[in-house]
């Protein structure tokens, strides 16, 4: 298992260095003086001059990269302008937020999508089956960003339950029933899609699986019809449950974006939108960096799961 | 009939989803000649005005400007961004896809690296890391949707491209002397059409939702031109005090998303001819019974008694008769043959004695089945349950796809003892080690960690058989348990079972297709052929003077059997559909000695003592003395 999980990191390698590669690419395609993108309109000549020195700026494409590329690794992601301050601590700070929200959604979708994508399955056709089906349908519909602001209609101005938004309470807050409270709306909106993909990808799968030989085996031999389907069938089902757990994983990361100007999130997401807004350059791209190298290594967490739980791929 | 009804219900969804959007897309195309106001036209003393009044039907936003107006126009601009992006995204990553998919090697290699990469990224975070450089604007947010979806495309179209590029027409093409350019525009490309189209109309919902939520986000139109995503995100600032700005846009967004899903998913439905089939129905715990007749007494033969069992398979409106009328008996420690082609309703009749006929689309409609005198069609489940694997257990053919791939072997047959005897975890183990002993597993410790597919075959159905013996059952019914095994392979197992049904005491229902089988192992067999018993008696009598023409052809298939003539006798025609069967005899069309008589009416099972045969003009008359 060691040498798996070493062999997933190495092969991780070279797309994180094609990640590099593409979020420089497009970041060469600004238009103008790339010094005067990333230190804004009214940097002084000076600064102009030795930003251009820092970075290379004044140097061919492909050494820039690597100054760029080299700066990164040693922790340098270079200065936000706008917060003036070094772009890695901001993304680092911000990035709990993020991970929090995200994190927590994440693991809503995919317990309630597989729950209800097994329910669904087991009563194929029937009542549950039918409304889970339709729930989905509406999940998968309404724009998470849309979804968060009726919730907030909802539950915050009308019913007055929960915080309308940010992470922790201005006066009085900061603990963890205060983050929880201000966390389930979020969490809530931004599972929605997911959940509903899930739910929908596992019952089909369950579907499948429940019409295979080895699930007859197992009734033939007496097994209780629960355990047939919480053991046999998902189980065999979550070969093909969890890559696309993988991808909503991407789809729930990144669309934390939406949630959080919504909810007002202090998270990256957050972050980044102000910053495309400010045209902070280096705090765009080192933002982006940062979350798809984090999903890079996510991927690999799900990769180790797959073989953890199918014996058949070779370790 | 609950399937004819989901499809409906399905259909009726995806007619929701057509009427909704073509709705709103009459509506878009005609807003120009709409009497409407300017959607431009600030009135900031009528701003915020409620919906549904007087010459605002949505109300006014926080400039007065005419909500009704703005929506129809924003709509237009989504809709149109958004297919647009489509476009843009299928045309490139179409042409991206195909050219790696049909000059492969390298040029594929580095191409589909690139796209990897691509996919590497969290979806949104890319289109923003875009939209960062081209700066924000309507036109970027195009542009940066339609690259994300650039990688899909390319992928899926390749897929699809590979396969096509061996095909002879390609090569016949290349060969007729075409250069690449006219062969992927005139070979390739009509035949990737339907799918780039297909997974168009899967991806437009995203892009259209995707746009607008850039623009929500205030990377996408720029005002006073608003798209329904930055109506939204204006919406928002006035969300508590005025939320009619937001629900209107928000609404309008949940409605196109909702119709282009409904209608995708019944564009996928019906090109999925498995739905229809019912094949994706879920098999329930037990199999349906729903007998039609009355429940034929007891008449006390064996312990295992199928008494006039009929199972059908009920498709629409189609009706299989896969099991008609059949009645079969097993003693302690006999072993009863069943044989017939695939298809002759052999497997259906074993699997229905314990409800394990897939259902629906199966259901048991007639008959009885007698374990020691209870009939097991008429039990609940809870006592159905019980009684498998404990009372009769299964072995099925082959055990790759019949044994669980994810457990391991041992832990496999520790369940089938522990879902009926309540012991520990570490006896189950050591009775799991006795079993694998029992059927001859070599190194059984180190076996019990294995999983199946690091098995051999012979190795595998041995599990399968210490499996089926892991409760000392008194029947076993043996569903070609040596099919899928080689020669050798397969005389170790039946020697195995034989062994095990003289030691134990064992009744064995062996099916199978082959005579071979059925002179080493069995003591009385019968011939089933669409879904009836065309013949029966004991082994030795029906090898040596078969009745039914069938039978007597079966066995010619085997050399060793048919007396030494070398010739493998294969019967030409094939077996009756079982939706179809004929009135009279069913192999009348496979047989040599039909008559008109045959075809008539359907033929009777006549009997004396052990051996019936269901045929007009037999080879032999089954009475001796009546010859
Ligand atoms: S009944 Fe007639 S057609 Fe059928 S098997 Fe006998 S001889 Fe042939």
């Amino acid at each position: 298992m060691g040498r798996y999980i070493l062999k997933r990191l190495i092969s991780a390698i070279p797309v994180l260095l094609g990640i590099t590669i593409i979020v420089f690419l497009i970041m060469a395609m600004i238009p103008g003086d790339p010094a005067i993108a990333i230190l804004g309109g009214y940097a002084t000549a000076d600064r102009i001059a030795d930003l251009n020195r820092d970075l290379g700026l004044d140097q061919p494409l492909v050494a820039r990269y690597f100054i760029w590329l080299g700066n990164m690794l040693t922790g340098d992601f270079g200065r936000s302008f706008s917060l003036n301050r070094p772009v890695l601590d901001e993304i680092l700070e911000r990035f709990n937020a993020t991970l929090i929200l995200a994190g927590v959604s994440f693991m809503m979708c995919s317990l309630l999508g597989i729950l209800a994508g097994v329910v669904s399955a087991a009563r194929q056709y029937g009542f549950a089956d039918k409304a889970i089906t339709f729930a989905v349908l509406i999940g998968i519909s309404v724009p998470s960003f849309f979804l968060g602001m009726m919730m907030i209609l909802f539950f915050a101005v009308n019913l007055r339950w929960l915080p309308v938004s940010g992470m922790y309470a201005i006066y009085g807050g900061g603990d963890l029933p205060d983050l929880i409270r201000h966390l389930i709306m979020p969490a809530t909106a931004l599972a929605a899609v997911a959940t509903g993909v899930i739910a929908r990808l596992s019952r089909s799968a369950m579907l499948e699986v429940l019409r295979q030989d080895y699930i007859r085996t197992a009734r033939a031999k007496g097994v209780g019809e629960r355990r047939v389907i919480m053991g046999h069938a998902l189980r065999a089902a979550m070969v093909s449950i969890i890559p696309v757990l993988g991808i909503q994983a991407g789809f729930v990361l990144s669309g934390a974006v939406y949630i959080e100007i919504v909810f007002q999130w202090p998270g990256v997401g957050r972050m980044l939108v102000t910053a495309i807004l400010q045209r902070d350059i280096l705090l765009v791209q080192g933002g982006v960096v940062f979350v798809a190298a984090c999903y890079v290594f996510f991927n690999i967490l799900v990769d180790v799961a797959q073989s953890l739980l199918d014996p058949r791929i070779k370790t | 009939m609950s399937g004819f009804l989901k499809l409906l219900f399905r259909n009726r969804l995806a007619a929701v989803g057509a009427v909704v959007l073509g709705t709103i897309l009459v509506l878009v195309l005609i807003t120009p000649l709409l009497p409407l106001k300017d959607p431009n036209v600030t009135d900031t003393a009528n701003k915020f005005i409620p919906p549904f009044t007087e010459g605002h039907l949505l109300g006014t936003d926080h400039l007065g400007r005419d909500q009704l107006s703005r929506l129809l126009h924003g709509t237009r601009l989504s809709l149109a961004v958004g297919l647009a992006a489509a476009v843009i995204a299928a045309t490139l990553g179409s042409a991206v896809g195909i050219i790696a998919g049909y000059f492969g090697g390298r040029t594929d290699n580095v191409i589909m690296r690139g796209v990897d990469m691509l996919m590497a990224f969290p979806y949104i975070l890319l289109a923003l890391a875009i939209v960062a450089a081209l700066g924000p604007g309507l036109l970027n947010a195009l542009i940066a949707v339609a690259a994300v979806n650039i990688p899909f495309f390319a992928r899926n179209i390749r897929g699809i491209t590979v396969s096509l590029a061996g095909r002879e027409f390609i090569d016949a093409a290349r060969l007729a002397g075409k250069g690449h350019t006219r062969i992927i525009l005139t070979e390739l490309l009509p035949n990737v059409l339907p799918t780039i189209v297909i997974a168009m109309s899967t991806t437009v919902g995203w892009m259209i939702l995707e746009t607008a939520g850039l623009s929500f986000l205030g990377l996408g139109s720029q005002p006073p031109v608003a798209d329904l995503g930055s109506m939204l995100g204006k919406g928002r600032d006035s969300l508590i005090t005025d939320p009619h700005t937001s629900i209107v846009p928000g609404v309008m967004i949940f409605l196109i998303v909702m119709s282009v899903n409904l209608l995708g998913d019944g564009v996928r439905d019906a090109l999925d001819p498995r739905l229809k089939s019912g094949a994706l129905s879920r098999p329930r715990a037990m199999t349906a019974v729903n007998r039609k007749g009355p429940v034929p007494e007891t008449d006390d033969k064996g312990l295992l008694n199928i008494q006039n069992l009929e199972t059908q398979f009920h498709v629409g409106p189609r009706v299989y008769r896969a099991v008609n009328d059949v009645s079969l008996h097993v003693k302690p420690g006999e072993c009863l043959g069943v044989i017939g082609e695939s298809g002759s309703g052999k497997s259906v009749t074993a699997l229905s004695v314990m409800g394990l006929v897939a259902s629906p689309p199966g259901v048991i409609t007639g008959g009885a089945v007698r374990y020691a005198g209870e009939d097991l069609l008429g039990a609940s489940y809870k006592s159905l349950r019980t009684k498998r694997g404990e009372n009769v257990a299964y072995i099925f053919q082959d055990p790759l796809s019949t044994l669980h791939p994810l457990y391991r072997v041992g832990d496999q047959l520790a369940e089938a003892i522990q879902c009926h005897h309540k012991i520990s975890d570490a006896k189950a183990r050591a009775r799991s080690l006795e079993l694998l002993r029992a059927v001859r597993i070599p190194n059984a410790e180190s076996r019990l960690r294995d999983y199946p597919h690091e098995m051999s075959g012979g190795m595998r159905q041995r599990v399968g058989i210490a499996m089926a013996m892991a409760n000392d059952p008194d029947v076993i019914i043996a569903d070609e348990p040596t099919t899928a095994l080689d020669v050798t392979v397969q005389a170790q197992i039946l020697a195995l079972l034989d062994d095990l049904r003289r030691e134990r005491g064992l009744a064995i229902v062996f099916i199978t297709h082959d005579f071979g089988v059925v002179a080493q192992l069995t003591d009385r067999v019968a011939v089933m052929y669409a879904g009836q018993i065309v013949e029966q008696g004991r082994t030795e009598e029906v090898l040596s003077r078969p009745l039914h023409p069938y039978t007597r052809r079966l066995i010619a298939c085997v050399p060793e059997l048919g007396g030494g003539r070398r010739r493998l006798e294969a019967i030409p025609g094939l077996p009756p559909m079982v939706d179809k069967l004929p009135r009279g005899c069913a192999f009348a069309a496979r047989c040599d000695k039909a008559q008109d008589s045959c075809r008539a009416a359907p033929i009777a099972l006549s009997r004396d003592g052990d051996r019936a045969v269901r045929c007009l003009f037999p080879e032999e008359a089954l009475r001796k003395d009546a010859s």
